[in-house]
C-alpha cells in the first residue's frame, strides 16, 4: 500500500518543484502571482497539463478513484525457491540473485496478485485486443524477397552470403559455477 | 506323474509344467503365475511436419523454393527485423483444412496462434508462431494398411488417431562448420508454412510407423498440399519411442530425430525399441532425451545440445487475431469478400480422389486382388502404366496385373528405376502379352523376351522373337518327330508310364522342351506323348 501512495506523491511533488523555475523563464521574471493566477484558473490539484490548451476530457476523474486492495483479500504471498530463481535466470538471462533483486521480484508478484480480486467467472478470457477484427488472409503471390545484400549488411559476421553464428547454443554454466563467476566479477 | 516312470524313452512333461534336464534327473517347475511379467513392447508416437506446397511462406510474401542462393528468399519479416508483422497466407489455411478433412478431423471454426520461445541461431525472432491451444483441426484418423502374413500378401488394415493438425512456421537451416567452429545460417527456409500432425502413441513397431507414413505421403501427394519428399525435407518425421509391459503405464519416452526416409524410420524405431529393452533388462533406466539417428551405423545417438526439459513459455500471439473458417456459404457474415473467406464446404467438395478410394475403385473396376491394388497405388505412376497396358491389349486385367506387379516392378526395384524411366513402355508390354495370349510364345519364353526387352530397350517383342527364334513350335509334324525321338531313346521311362506311373511323363516333357529349347507348346506335347506312350 505504501508503495503506491508513495509513487503518487512523488510525481506530484516533482511536478510542482519543476514548474516554478519553468514559469520564471517563460514569464521573463514576472512575479510569482501571475503563475499562481495561471495555475489558479485551472483546478489547483491537477498540475501536469500546464501547457496544453485542450480542456481535460470530463471522463477522466479529477482525483484518483482507486483504492489500494487490503492485504487480507490477496492470496498468500508466493514462495520463491532457489530453483525457481535459477530457472528464471536461465530463461531471462538476467542475474537477480541479490537481496534487492529478490525483494523487487516479490513486490512485483504481490502487485500482480491484486488481479485475483477481480471476479472473472463466466467471462471469456481475452488473449488479444484484436479479437474483434477479422484476420486478413493474403493471396499466395510472391511480393518480397531478393534482398540478400541488404540483410547481410546488417550482420557483423558473414561468410559467402550466410550468416555466421557460434556452433550450437553455448550452455549456461551451472548455478554454482555462475555464483563463483559473479563473485569474481565487479557486479 | 508320467515323468517318473523309468524306462520311458521320450519324456513329455505334463501341460503347463516346464522340464529342466540335469544329467539323469528331471526337475519339474510348477506353472508360472498368471500375472507374471510379460515381454516389453514398444510404443511409438509420431510427430510429422509437412511443408505446405504453396508459392509463398506462411506469414510473409517471400517465395518458397527448394534450392536457391542462400538468403535470397528472405523478406524483412523472415529475418525478424523490428517493425515487421505477420500476414497469414490463405493458401496455407486451405491446405491445412484440406488435409484435416482428408484425415477425418473436425475443423475448429476458431483457431488461435501462439508463440513458442526458444533460443537457436536459425530462429531469428527467438520464437516460433505455432498453434498450441486451439489448432485448426483435431481428432482425426489415419487408415493405413500393411502387407503381412507369411507371404506378405495379406492386407492388414490398421488405424492411428491424429490428435491435432496445426499450422506453424519453419526455422532456417544451419550448416555446421566444425573446422572453424561456427554455424552458417541460411534463412531461405525460415517462415515456410508447416502442418504439424501429432499422432497418438498407438503404434508398436517400425514397420507400422513406416506404413503409416507412406500412406500419409500418398494422401498428401494426392491432395497436393505437400510433395511429401522425405529426402528433400518436405516431410519430416520425429518418433517418440518408449517401451512398457502391456497393461502397465507408459515408460519414459525418447525422441528420435534426423530420419530421412521411411526405411530409416523403421530401422531407427526398431533399434531404439531394442536399445530401451536392453537398458531395462540390464536394470538401468531410460533417460528422457532427444536422440539423433545415424543412418550409416543404424544407431541412435544422444544429441548433446538439448539440456533437460525446455520451458517454451507459450504465450498468445498478440499480432494475430483468431483465425475463423466458415462451414458453408450460408454462415458467411454479410459484407465479407469472397477472397477473405475460407469455406469448409467448398473445400470438402473439391477434395480429389484419396488413395484408399482409388484402391477400392481399382479392385471394383478391374477385379484385381486388394494386395495388388495396394502395390499399384503404392508405386508412383504404376496405376497409369497398368491402365495404359490394359487399353492396348484385350487380355484380362487379372492376367496383366501379375506381369506389372511381379515382372515389371521386380525389374524396376532391382535397377532402382522409377516407373517413368522404365525401358519397356506400356504398348511394348501389351504387344508382348498379346503374343503370349495368342499362342505365339509360351509363358516361360515370354519372361525371357521381357528380360531381353529390358536389356536392349527399343527392340520390340516380335523383333526379339524373330532374332532368337523363340516362337512356339506348334507344327504338329515337327513336334511329333521330336516326341518320337525322345520316346524311342528312353524305353525305361515309357515302360514306367505304361505301368501306371504317370509322373514320369513330366520327365519326358522336360526332355522334349530341352530339345526344342523351351519353344514347344506344352499342351500339344503332353497330348502327343500321352498318345505315344499309351
Amino acid at each position: 500500500m505504501s508503495v503506491f501512495s508513495f509513487a503518487v506523491t512523488r510525481t506530484f511533488s516533482v511536478s510542482v518543484q519543476n514548474i516554478r523555475p519553468l514559469c520564471k523563464l517563460l514569464n521573463g521574471g514576472h512575479s510569482g502571482t501571475n503563475v499562481q493566477d495561471f495555475l489558479g484558473r485551472r483546478n489547483s490539484s491537477v498540475q501536469t497539463r500546464l501547457f496544453s490548451s485542450r480542456p481535460l476530457n470530463p471522463k477522466v476523474p479529477e482525483f484518483p478513484t482507486w483504492e489500494p486492495v487490503p492485504e487480507d483479500q490477496l492470496p498468500p504471498p508466493a514462495q520463491i525457491t532457489a530453483d525457481l530463481v535459477d530457472k528464471l535466470e536461465r530463461l531471462a538471462l538476467v542475474d537477480f540473485r541479490t537481496k534487492q533483486g529478490l525483494e523487487c521480484l516479490e513486490k512485483a508478484i504481490r502487485f500482480a496478485d491484486q488481479l485475483h480480486v477481480v471476479d472473472t467467472s463466466g467471462v471469456e478470457p481475452m488473449d488479444s485486443v484484436l479479437e474483434d477484427r477479422a484476420l486478413f488472409l493474403r493471396d499466395d503471390a510472391v511480393t518480397e524477397g531478393d534482398c540478400a545484400e541488404e540483410l547481410l549488411q546488417l550482420a557483423k559476421n558473414t561468410v559467402e552470403e550466410y550468416f555466421v553464428a557460434p556452433p550450437g547454443n553455448i550452455p549456461l554454466p551451472k548455478r554454482e559455477e555462475r555464483a563463483a563467476m559473479l563473485k569474481h566479477s565487479e557486479l | 506323474m508320467d515323468a517318473c516312470q523309468p524306462g520311458r524313452k521320450k519324456y513329455l512333461p505334463p501341460p503347463c509344467y516346464t522340464a529342466t534336464f540335469l544329467s539323469d534327473v528331471v526337475i519339474l517347475s510348477p506353472p508360472v503365475k498368471k500375472n507374471a511379467p510379460q515381454h516389453l513392447i514398444g510404443v511409438v508416437g509420431l510427430e510429422i511436419h509437412a511443408q505446405i506446397n504453396s508459392n509463398t511462406k506462411l506469414f510473409s510474401g517471400s517465395s518458397v523454393r527448394f534450392s536457391a542462393p542462400p538468403n535470397s528468399l528472405v523478406s524483412f519479416f523472415d529475418a525478424s527485423l523490428p517493425g515487421t508483422l505477420p500476414v497469414l497466407n490463405k493458401r496455407c489455411v486451405e491446405a491445412a483444412v484440406m488435409t484435416g478433412l482428408a484425415l477425418n478431423c473436425s475443423i475448429n471454426r476458431k483457431s488461435l496462434f501462439d508463440r513458442k520461445h526458444y533460443f537457436y541461431a536459425d530462429l531469428p525472432a527467438g520464437y516460433q508462431i505455432t498453434q498450441l491451444r486451439r489448432p485448426i483441426a483435431v481428432d482425426g484418423v489415419l487408415n493405413y494398411s500393411l502387407l503381412g502374413g507369411k507371404k506378405r500378401n495379406q492386407v492388414i488394415r490398421k488405424t492411428v488417431c491424429i490428435k491435432q493438425i496445426q499450422l506453424e512456421q519453419d526455422s532456417g537451416k544451419s550448416l555446421h562448420d566444425d573446422v572453424r567452429s561456427q554455424t552458417l545460417i541460411d534463412l531461405n527456409r525460415a517462415g515456410v508454412g508447416l502442418m504439424e500432425l501429432v499422432m497418438e502413441p498407438e503404434m508398436s513397431c517400425g514397420e507400422e510407423a513406416a506404413a503409416a507414413v507412406r500412406e500419409l505421403q500418398l494422401i498428401l501427394q494426392a491432395l497436393g498440399t505437400c510433395q511429401g519428399n522425405m529426402s528433400e525435407g518436405q516431410l519430416r518425421v520425429d518418433a517418440n519411442v518408449s517401451v512398457h509391459r502391456p497393461g502397465e503405464p507408459l515408460g519414459t519416452r525418447t525422441e528420435v530425430k534426423n530420419i530421412n526416409s521411411a526405411r530409416y524410420l523403421a530401422r531407427a524405431i526398431d533399434y531404439e525399441i531394442q536399445r530401451q529393452i536392453d537398458v531395462l533388462q540390464r536394470g538401468g533406466t531410460v533417460q528422457n532425451e532427444t536422440r539423433t539417428y545415424d543412418s550409416k551405423s543404424g544407431e541412435t545417438i544422444p544429441m548433446r545440445d538439448k539440456e533437460g526439459l525446455q520451458d517454451y513459455r507459450f504465450m498468445p500471439e498478440p499480432n494475430l487475431p483468431p483465425l475463423i473458417v466458415y462451414e458453408d456459404n450460408a454462415s458467411l457474415p454479410t459484407g465479407i469478400e469472397a477472397c477473405q473467406a475460407v469455406v469448409v464446404q467448398k473445400i470438402r467438395e473439391g477434395l480429389p480422389e484419396l488413395p484408399s478410394v482409388k484402391r477400392d475403385r481399382l479392385v471394383q473396376t478391374y477385379g484385381i486382388l486388394p494386395e495388388h491394388s495396394f502395390t499399384l497405388v503404392n508405386e508412383d505412376g504404376l496405376v497409369e502404366y497398368f491402365e495404359a497396358v490394359l487399353r492396348a491389349t484385350k487380355k484380362e486385367p487379372r492376367k496383366v496385373i501379375g506381369w506389372v506387379t511381379n515382372e515389371l516392378l521386380g525389374h524396376l526395384k532391382l535397377h532402382d528405376v522409377s516407373v517413368s524411366q522404365s525401358p519397356i513402355s506400356p504398348p511394348a508390354l501389351a504387344e508382348l502379352l498379346e503374343l503370349q495370349e495368342t499362342g505365339h510364345i509360351s509363358s516361360s519364353v515370354a519372361k525371357q523376351v521381357f528380360q531381353e526387352m529390358w536389356r536392349s530397350s527399343g527392340k520390340t517383342a516380335p523383333q526379339i522373337i524373330q532374332e532368337q527364334d523363340l516362337g512356339l513350335v506348334s507344327d504338329a509334324a515337327q513336334l511329333h518327330s521330336i516326341c518320337q525321338k525322345v520316346v524311342d531313346s528312353h524305353p525305361d521311362e515309357v515302360q514306367a508310364i505304361r505301368n501306371g506311373n504317370k509322373k514320369v511323363l513330366n520327365k519326358l516333357m522336360g526332355l522334349v522342351q530341352k530339345e526344342t529349347k523351351g519353344r514347344a507348346d506344352p499342351v500339344s506335347v503332353r497330348a502327343i506323348l500321352k498318345e505315344l506312350t499309351s
